[in-house]
Formats: C-alpha cells, sequence, structure tokens
C-alpha cells in the first residue's frame, strides 16, 4: 500500500486508468472495485488520506486524485458500454436483420379533409375563424337572402334538393332544402351579430347533379366571409392572391375575371397558372394556361340589407371554392366519385407524410 | 351562346384572331369555352401566282401553265379552267396536298403535259357552288402565302359562356360591342349582301291595339307583353337562303330553314331579338291577340309535339286559338311553308318570369326562351323589327301591306341611375377619376346625361342591359371595363372577428386525428342513400332512387362501402366517418340533421406478420368495444356503454340513445372476416379539462384472483361490487383478465380472473394487510353475489 504523499502512486493508477480500455468484463468488474470501490478502493483510500496532509499540499494532491477519480468513472463506464455493444453484435450476427419489421395500419385523413384543413389553416393565420351551419336549410337562407329572385335563371345554376314536407304547408321562403351551397351560413353569421365578420366556412353541399366523374350530389365546398368598414374589392383580391400563393406555391400567377354570382356585387373568378403547362396551355386547362379555382366578390348590397348590416357604413367579401376540385387537381384524380367511396385502395394512398 | 368569328368581324371591319377574342371575353366576364372550326381547313393551301398559259396541244379543254408558288421551282400545272389569266393570283394546292374531297393532289400526266399541283376553285375548296373557274384572288400577298391570310376560308365558332346577367352577350352586336371596347375600336352593323332598296318608315306607335295589313293586333296581357312590333309582308318567295346567310347560321350552329325563317334566326343571333313569321293565310278570323291562355287550350308546337297549354300561360293566339306559346315557340298550324306567300312578322317583348315558367311547365326550352328569361331590349326592338324586315325582304322578296304597327300600350324608358364616385372608391379601394369612371360607362353603351351638383354622376342605362338597376351595378361595370387586373393586390391592415371557432370543428378534427391515428381511413359517403328507417327524411325531387331518402345512421353506408372493398378482393377495411345524419323531429315532423362519427372494421387487425407466419388475429368485437369506448370519448365523454339486447348501446347523461356498437350484418364473400363497427352522436359544448391528481408515492400490491361466476352473471356486477367494496381497503383498480369456460368447471358456472391493484395514499401496504382486504371481499363476493374464489 502506498503512502499518501507518494506521488509515484498517483503514476500508477494513472497507468491502470490507461488499462481499462483494454480489459474484459470480469476483469473491469474487479478493477472498478480495486479502484473506486467505496471500502477498499484504491481511490477512495487516498481521498481518504488526504486529511492527514498540510493546507496547500492537501488542496493540491486533492485536484489530482478528484480529477482522476472522475476520469477513471469515465473511461469505466464507456468501457461497459464498448463491452456491451460488442456483445449484442455479436447476438445479433446470428439474426436476419433484414427480415421485415412488424407493421402497423396506417391510418388516414380523407384527401378532401387534408385539402380543407390546409385552406382553414392559411385563412386562421390571416383572421379567420371556422364557422358551420346545418346543411338542411330554408329556401329563404338559401336563396332569398342572398339575393336570389325568385324565378331568376341564376336559379339554373343551383338544382336544388327539396325535402319532401309529408303533407305540411310549407310556406315559400320556409321550404327546407338540402343547401345548395355553404353561403347559407353567411347569412347565420351576419344576422347573429354586428360586424366585423372574418370567417372560412367548410362544409357539404347538394345539387340535384348526375353523380358522373365530374358531378357529385353533394360535395364538399368553402368560402370566406369578411365584412368591416373599409373592406373592399382591393381587400378582396389582397386576400385571394395571398391564399393562391400558399396554398399553390409563392411564385403562383393569379388572374381576375369578372363574372356574376347573385350575391356579391362587383362578382370575380379568380383562375391560377397552370401548374401542369406552367401556362402555356395543356389538356388540364383547356389550353388557356390557367385554371379556374374561386369565385367571390363584393357581398351584394341587398345581401347585406337582409342581414341587417347597413350596406352603407359597412361593406365586405365573400368567396368560395371547391376543396374536392382542388383535391383533383393536386392529386391528379380522374374521377370524383373516387373521392365519395371508400375504396381502401384509393384512401390508404394518403397515409403518407406530405399533403 | 355559339359566336362566329367572321360575324364579328363584320362588325368591326377588321381581321380577329380567336385566342385573342377568347382572352378579351373572358377579362370582360364572359369566358370561351371552346374554340371550333367551323367549315373547311384551308390550311394547307397557299397563294400562288400565274406566270405563263398557253393552250395544251392535245385538249382544247385544257391549258397548261407555269406557276409560282413561293416554293422556288417552278411548277408545270395542267388546268381546266377557262378563266386562267397569266400574271392573276390563285389558290394553289400543292403535290401532298389533301383536298376537303379527300382527294390527294400528285403528279399526274395528262395527255403528255406534267402536271404537278393544282390551281383551285371556290368549289373545290369547298368555300361555295359558283364554280364558273378559278377563284381570283385579289391580294397583294406574294407566292407562298398562306391562303386563310387572304380570304375568309373556315369559320371558327366560338362557344362563349354568358352569365345569367349577360342578356345583351346573347346577340353578335354585344360581343363585338365588348370587343370594341377593350380595342378601342368603333363597331356597327354589317351590311345586308344585296340588301333591297326600301323605304321604312318608322312603325306607327300604338297602344294595345293596331290594325297590320288588314289584321287586327291587340295585348290583352299588357304585364305579359309590353310591346308588340309586327308587320304584314306580302308576295315572298319562299326558298334556300342565300350561301352567307346560310353559313352564318350554319357558324353559330343553327340549321337553315327557309329564308324568311332564316331571316329571323339571323336577327335573334345578331341583335339578341327573338322574332316570329306566321303564315298570315292560316290565321283564323284575322286577328293576332297576345293573351292568358284559357283553362283546356292546346297547341302543337313547331317540333310537332302536341301540348296542354297550363292556364295563365302567355300565348300568342288568332281568333280562335293559340298559335304560339309567348316567347317559347310557334305553333305548327300557322308556320311558314313553302306555299307561303304573306306572312305576318312578330316582334315583341314578353315579362322573363312569363316565359321561364312558360318553358318550365312545358319541359321546353329554345333558343328564343333562352333570351327573353334573360331580358332583351324593349327599346332597341324597333330597330331589330327593321332590320328583320329588310333583310326578309332582300332575301325572300315581298313588300309590306301598309305600315308596321308598333303596339306600346305604356311606353317606358330605360333607368337613369346616378353613381357616386365616392361609393366607388368605397366598394373598389382605389379612387378613379371622373373621367375614367365615365369612359367605362361610355363604353357599355350608357350616356352620362349631366353632372349634377351634388357629386353625383347620372348614367342613362342602355335599354340592351336590363341587369343594370342600381349603382352598384354600375360600380360593378366600371371595375370590370377599367380592368380587375388594374387594380392592386397590396394585403392591407384588418381588424380580426371576434368571433371562435365553431366549436363543433375542433371535435371533428379531433376525432377525425385520433382514428386515423388508430390505423383507420376516412370515408365521405353522399348523405343521401337508397333506403333509411322510417324516421328518415325523404327528398322530394330525388335524381335517382339510389338517393331518394337521408341516412338517419353513419353505419349502414359504412358498411355498404365493406361490401364495396369485398367486390375489389380487399379483405381488410378500416373505415371511419363523420357526417351528419338526419331524421325527422319527433313533435313535429320537421326534418333535423345531427352530427355523427362512426367507424367499422374487419379482416386483420394488423398486417400479417412473418413471426406469425403470415397470419394475422381478425378483428374482434373488443376491438370495436374499445374503439367505441375511444371514439366516446372524443366525440360524446358523458355518454355512457350498456349492454341491450345483444350489443352496446351508448345512452346520453339524460338517458337517451346517443350510439350504438358490435357486429354489423354484411353481404359478405366466404372468405371475408366479420365486420364490427359503431357510432356515436358528437356533442361539442366543450370537452372537460383534465384535473391534476397528485402522482402516488407509495407502492402498489397486486393479486390476481380467480373467481367461480354463474353464467348468467356480469363481470360488470362483479367488478362494480369489487370496485364498491374495496375502495375503503385501498383497492385502486380491478380489471378483468381471463376468462374459462369448461368441464372442469360445475355446470353454469364459469370463471373469471380479476387483477386487483392497491395501494395507500400514506404508507407502503404490507402482505397482512392486503391479505386482509382479500378476505374481506372474499366475504362480501360470497354474501352478495354467491361467488368464489377458485385460487389466488
Ligand atoms: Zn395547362
Amino acid at each position: 500500500m502506498t503512502t499518501p504523499s507518494d506521488p509515484a502512486s498517483l503514476d500508477v493508477l494513472r497507468q491502470r486508468l490507461a488499462a481499462v480500455a483494454s480489459l474484459d468484463a470480469a476483469a473491469l468488474a474487479a478493477e472498478e472495485i480495486a479502484v473506486l470501490g467505496r471500502k477498499q478502493g484504491e481511490l477512495t483510500h487516498q481521498l481518504k488520506a488526504l486529511a492527514t496532509l498540510a493546507l496547500d499540499e492537501k488542496r493540491a494532491r486533492g485536484a489530482a486524485l478528484n480529477a482522476l477519480k472522475l476520469e477513471f468513472e469515465a473511461a469505466v463506464v464507456a468501457r461497459r458500454a464498448e463491452l456491451a455493444h460488442a456483445a449484442s453484435a455479436a447476438e445479433a450476427r446470428d439474426i436476419d436483420l433484414t427480415m421485415p419489421g412488424r407493421q402497423l395500419w396506417v391510418g388516414t385523413r380523407h384527401p378532401v379533409t387534408v385539402v380543407i384543413d390546409e385552406i382553414v389553416a392559411i385563412f386562421r393565420e390571416i383572421g379567420f375563424a371556422v364557422a358551420l351551419g346545418p346543411e338542411i336549410e330554408n329556401e329563404e337562407r338559401n336563396f332569398g337572402a342572398l339575393n336570389f329572385p325568385p324565378d331568376h335563371p341564376a336559379l339554373d345554376m343551383h338544382d336544388t334538393l327539396y325535402l319532401d314536407p309529408r303533407g305540411a304547408e310549407w310556406p315559400v321562403g320556409e321550404r327546407l332544402l338540402l343547401r345548395t351551397h355553404t353561403s347559407p351560413v353567411q347569412v347565420r353569421v351576419m344576422r347573429a351579430g354586428p360586424p366585423p365578420y372574418r370567417v372560412v366556412i367548410p362544409g357539404l353541399a347538394y345539387r340535384n347533379d348526375p353523380f358522373d366523374a365530374s358531378h357529385a350530389p353533394a360535395f364538399a365546398q368553402i368560402e370566406g366571409l369578411a365584412v368591416d368598414e373599409g373592406v373592399t374589392f382591393v381587400d378582396l383580391k389582397a386576400t385571394l392572391t395571398h391564399f393562391a400563393r400558399r396554398f399553390f406555391r409563392p411564385d403562383v400567377k393569379v388572374r381576375f375575371r369578372p363574372s356574376f354570382f347573385p350575391f356579391t356585387e362587383p362578382s370575380a373568378e379568380m383562375d391560377v397558372s397552370c401548374a401542369i403547362c406552367g401556362g402555356i396551355g395543356c389538356a388540364a386547362c383547356k389550353g388557356t394556361g390557367w385554371m379556374e379555382i374561386l369565385g367571390g366578390g363584393m357581398v351584394h348590397e341587398n345581401v347585406l340589407r337582409n342581414c341587417d348590416v347597413d350596406p352603407e357604413r359597412y361593406t365586405g367579401f365573400a368567396f368560395g371554392m371547391g376543396p374536392a376540385r382542388m383535391a383533383m387537381l393536386r392529386y391528379g384524380l380522374p374521377d370524383i366519385r373516387l373521392l365519395y367511396g371508400g375504396d381502401m385502395r384509393f384512401l390508404s394512398q394518403f397515409g403518407a407524410a406530405g399533403r | 351562346m355559339n359566336v362566329s368569328r367572321q360575324w364579328l368581324e363584320a362588325f368591326l371591319r377588321r381581321r380577329l384572331d380567336s385566342t385573342d377574342v377568347a382572352w378579351r371575353l373572358a377579362m370582360l366576364g364572359a369566358p370561351v369555352d371552346a374554340i371550333e372550326p367551323v367549315g373547311v381547313d384551308l390550311s394547307a393551301f397557299v397563294v400562288a401566282v400565274v406566270l405563263e398559259v398557253r393552250q395544251h396541244p392535245d385538249a382544247d379543254k385544257l391549258r397548261v401553265t407555269l406557276v409560282d408558288d413561293g416554293s422556288g421551282t417552278i411548277s408545270n400545272v395542267v388546268c381546266g379552267a377557262p378563266n386562267v389569266k397569266a400574271g392573276a393570283k390563285y389558290p394553289f394546292a400543292r403535290l401532298g396536298t389533301v383536298m376537303p374531297n379527300g382527294m390527294k393532289i400528285e403528279r399526274r400526266t395528262l395527255r403528255g403535259e406534267v402536271s404537278d399541283g393544282m390551281l383551285c376553285s371556290a368549289r373545290e375548296l369547298g368555300l361555295g357552288e359558283d364554280h364558273d373557274g378559278l377563284l381570283t384572288l385579289e391580294t397583294d400577298a406574294a407566292p407562298g402565302a398562306p391562303l386563310t391570310d387572304v380570304i375568309d376560308g373556315g369559320d371558327e365558332r366560338l362557344i362563349v359562356d354568358v352569365t345569367p346577367n349577360r342578356a345583351d352577350l346573347l346577340g353578335h352586336k354585344g360581343i363585338a360591342r365588348e370587343l370594341a371596347a377593350s380595342l378601342g375600336v368603333p363597331y356597327r352593323l354589317p351590311d345586308i349582301a344585296g340588301e333591297a332598296a326600301l323605304d321604312l318608315p318608322t312603325p306607327a306607335r300604338f297602344g294595345d291595339e293596331a290594325p297590320v295589313g288588314g289584321i287586327r293586333l291587340a295585348i290583352d296581357d299588357r304585364d305579359g307583353c309590353p310591346r308588340f312590333l309586327a308587320g304584314v309582308i306580302r308576295g315572298v318567295r319562299i326558298g334556300a337562303s342565300p350561301e352567307w346567310l346560310q353559313r352564318r347560321l350554319a357558324a353559330v350552329g343553327v340549321r337553315a330553314i327557309n329564308n324568311v325563317v332564316d331571316a329571323t334566326n339571323y336577327v335573334m343571333f345578331e341583335l339578341n331579338q327573338p322574332m316570329h313569321a306566321y303564315d298570315a293565310a292560316t290565321l283564323r278570323g284575322s286577328a293576332i291577340v297576345v293573351r292568358a291562355a284559357r283553362g283546356g287550350e292546346r297547341i302543337t308546337t313547331l317540333d310537332g309535339i302536341d301540348r296542354a297549354i297550363p292556364p295563365g300561360t302567355l300565348v300568342i293566339a288568332d281568333a280562335d286559338r293559340p298559335i304560339g306559346v309567348a316567347g317559347v315557340m310557334g305553333g305548327r298550324a300557322t308556320e311558314v311553308t313553302n306555299t307561303t306567300s304573306d306572312i305576318l312578322l312578330e316582334c315583341a317583348a314578353f315579362d322573363p318570369v312569363r316565359v321561364r315558367r312558360a318553358r318550365r311547365a312545358l319541359g321546353l326550352s329554345t333558343d328564343a326562351s333562352h333570351r327573353f328569361e334573360r331580358g332583351t331590349d324593349r327599346w332597341g326592338a324597333v330597330d331589330a323589327f327593321r332590320r328583320c324586315i329588310r333583310l326578309i325582304v332582300t332575301v325572300a322578296g315581298g313588300a309590306l301591306d301598309g305600315p308596321a304597327v308598333d303596339c306600346f300600350p305604356a311606353p317606358t324608358h330605360p333607368p337613369r341611375i346616378f353613381l357616386r364616385p365616392s361609393r366607388v372608391a368605397q366598394v373598389l379601394g382605389v379612387d378613379l377619376s371622373w373621367s375614367t369612371i365615365e369612359n367605362q360607362l361610355v363604353a357599355i353603351g350608357a350616356t352620362i346625361v349631366s353632372k349634377p351638383d351634388d357629386g353625383r354622376i347620372a348614367v342613362d342605362v342602355p335599354g340592351w342591359r336590363p341587369d343594370i338597376t342600381s349603382e352598384i351595378d354600375l360600380i360593378e361595370e366600371v371595375a370590370r371595363l377599367y380592368g380587375y387586373d388594374r387594380l392592386p393586390t397590396d394585403l392591407g391592415a384588418f381588424r380580426p372577428g371576434l368571433r371562435e371557432d365553431d366549436p363543433a370543428w375542433g371535435v371533428m378534427e379531433r376525432i377525425r386525428l385520433a382514428l386515423a391515428g388508430h390505423g383507420l381511413s376516412e370515408v365521405v359517403t353522399l348523405p343521401m342513400v337508397a333506403a333509411a328507417g322510417a324516421g328518415a327524411p325523404k327528398v322530394l325531387n330525388p335524381l335517382s332512387a339510389e338517393h331518394r331518402v337521408l341516412r338517419d345512421a353513419l353505419l349502414p353506408s359504412l358498411v355498404h362501402q365493406v361490401e364495396a372493398n369485398w367486390a375489389m378482393q380487399t379483405a381488410d377495411v378500416r373505415l371511419f366517418e363523420v357526417g351528419a345524419v338526419f331524421n325527422l323531429a319527433a313533435n313535429d315532423g320537421v326534418p333535423t340533421e345531427t352530427l355523427r362519427a362512426g367507424f367499422v372494421v374487419t379482416g386483420s387487425r394488423a398486417p400479417a406478420h412473418w413471426t406469425d407466419g403470415g397470419t394475422a388475429r381478425a378483428w374482434d368485437r373488443w376491438d370495436a368495444l374499445g374503439l367505441f369506448r375511444r371514439l366516446i370519448d372524443l366525440a360524446h365523454p358523458a355518454a355512457t356503454i350498456q349492454v341491450e339486447a345483444g350489443e352496446w348501446i351508448a345512452r346520453d347523461a339524460a338517458g337517451a340513445m346517443a350510439g350504438r356498437c358490435g357486429s354489423c350484418l354484411a353481404d359478405a364473400p366466404p372468405w371475408a372476416s366479420a365486420v364490427f363497427g359503431g357510432e356515436i352522436t358528437v356533442v361539442f359544448d366543450g370537452m372537460p379539462t383534465p384535473a391534476f391528481r397528485p402522482l402516488p408515492v407509495y407502492p402498489a400490491v397486486t393479486r390476481d384472483l380467480a373467481l367461480l361466476v354463474k353464467v348468467d352473471q356480469t363481470s360488470a356486477v362483479v367488478t362494480q361490487l369489487l370496485t364498491d367494496r374495496g375502495a375503503r381497503h385501498g383497492l385502486e383498480s380491478v380489471s378483468v383478465i381471463d376468462e374459462y369456460r369448461g368441464k372442469a368447471l360445475a355446470a353454469g358456472t364459469r370463471s373469471i380472473a380479476v387483477r386487483l391493484v392497491f395501494r395507500s395514499a400514506e404508507r407502503t401496504l404490507t402482505d397482512p394487510e392486503v391479505e386482509q382486504a382479500i378476505a374481506r371481499l372474499r366475504t362480501s363476493l360470497e354474501r352478495e353475489l354467491d361467488v368464489t374464489i377458485r385460487s389466488t
């Protein structure tokens, strides 16, 4: 046993430290006890012996011993990990690790849900909240309040599914129908309180259309409404341009064309440059280089009046689009019926990461 | 609306490129859906000049020419036309060109003379029937120039998508007006080829009754017919229209019928004013009356169908009977035929709503009804009427019998609207100058009447724009003509709305994410189905029996989707849906809707793995119950599950049924495994905030017991008793871990194993304490339920 003041003992310990890296498992365990053991350990022993030294000698030697102890502990841990890893690698040599792992079913959200969520998220960034409303509506909210004159050809664009009154008398305007667009929710929002309004409205809408490759009698729609003092057509253009850049790609080109909807004036449709041909013209864009994406406009004065909003004080815009169509464009779907069926071979394609 | 490019060119007196026209119209709000070639394709032909002509040595009727077609080679071409002249230019078909009749031009030798190509006549190009020789080209174009550069070859048809508000765009004049504004050029009516010299005074103005050519004209229904112009033309010769007129109609897709009918159709497609010509000799009682149909009246329309006319429908009648459904279709009895010599020409304005109702009631949509429904220009009717008379006299001869008449019982003017430039800025977000605003309004044909001192612009709306009735309509026109593209797109400041998300949205999102996380795929099925429960609302006007009623539950639709997957040989199906279901309210029978979430699973519970020999355990009812429990936590936390009549029923706090879960009946192929599913009503009155419970400090003690219970005793009763009685002995949880039924047990009994977890909040429990607790529980079980412990 070395004396506490023997500097040679430190050198010996340093040599033993260097040797740790090549010990086998049993020798490592023995060496750990021999050096670091709480009762018999060499280092423990020397640290205890410090008490007998003079103050300045105690300080110098104590620091050296403590540093050595930490190094020794680290070396033991490292060597043990190295030995464990080598052992497991040896074990694994007998296993064919190329065999397939146990898999889990990957669930998926509907591609149209994914698109709707993305649209909602973009509008949420610029202050819109989600509003919802019922799919059964009355004529007044679906048409009248939205400035559809009775017996107007504009109604031809909305082939309406009415509900059977079962003998009951529903007065005109109160007749129940399956909403032909999500716009009646605008009416509900506006009638629920004063502006400002800033909402997006996702939901199903219904038309008496045949169920074919490009039509479904029920289809997803999402629309937006922003009404306040000083909201203008420039805000509409700006908001929808921002949306297009976020949803499609930052360098997407947009164009606004005049259009007609009974509930907006001025009315517009927005096209984005065709992603498939880059605007040169192809079959997907019917050679125009543009894809029609959404319609909108300034909320018609009559609609504001019908919802008790003063059109001289408040102005606003509304817009609507078809997430199913946008999903079809994004994923290259040939037939809308894929979206209204439960074919696992189709749905399971939308589980991977990304969008 | 089908639009002929050449017709527009005639209005604008310039050549147009259809692609450019399509772009301009789109940017003005009338997109072009398609551009279709009409007639022959002349793109293969070129202009050629004849350098030299000599007589064919061996054939009297043939000439031999030298032709320069710009290719650099002078061709020897044999030609049979007598009018071929040196120095003149003609259409030329080079070798290899396919003629409109399908013949391919190849090198030929005619009586010893080689011919390399063909000089063409109009007929050979499919351009007309005048075949007295080659088509001489009066042009400066160099040899080799495309023929289409110098002659109107094939026309093009533009299919214009006209929105329902733009009646004026249903005539070529209206389209030409928009293009003229876009191009900054003037436009005027095309000349009528060979127009007859005709002294045509303005029709004499009358009230609701007038004599015309010996026939009495009367408007009995002023609301339905505010204006009616008529003239009698005698001595017309019915025959085919001239080629130019036939070509115009063919270009817009209308079949030529005879010169008189073609003339009325021409004016309709030009000026958006439908007209009708009656054979004057067939009018009974020498009268034309506009009136409401009486009960029981019928008519055989021009399409040969005998129709009952709903009473009140606006009709044109003679003294005895309806001879036309006003604004929709004329009658067969009075139609112009080959033997007609005298006609009565009608040019009227009808109430759009009356025409629409008649069209819908009769299920008869025509070019005329389409236009009347959208509104014709009653003030422009006089010009249209006069043009039609000139055209008829030009193409069919005849002469007016006395002056034409104009019954306009209550004359009106197009509206005058006041426009505030400040309002333009408020709506559009840009300050446009007065002159800019005025320029756009002048471009649509409006008249700026005056500039009153109150800062408003007084605007007289043109008669062909029935859609413009208020200030905002003018603002839209200003923006439209100014160009939406020229308005800025800078996102300005906004006040955020004060509304929160609809609470249902967050719940729906959570359900979707959770079930997708459990390996299920979201599906959207049509809410209209072929059959549902007795309380499901019916659709009044379903398109097909497949979609005649609204679903009152999600599970049947989901099971249907499973069957569809089976039909595609897919055995592993895991679907969920979040959507509305519909019911008739119990009290008043009014249809209502409820948000539901449902799921269905069949097939393997996980993808098969080689460690299990490629097989996988199938979904069972216990999996379904677990999913159902999870769904309830998300969608309806207050609901409790009870066993009722062999399935799990969820009931809300008030005891009302909120959902169900169990095995599903399905039309299954033999290889399919069982189907399980569940659905629950979604509530969204706020999710409970989790309450924090301090983490346990002392260790738990776990004991498993095997209990002998009777087969008709439920595990729920046993675990409930253990939970209730065990609480004061530190029993933290009870779970069922096994069940055994078998011969080893007495008849009528089964064994269930439970796992009990004991824990104290104050100290570590000792074994004797736990043994004592179990002994107490044993006593309770035996005494209260007659359940014994088999082993511990
Ligand atoms: Zn394209």
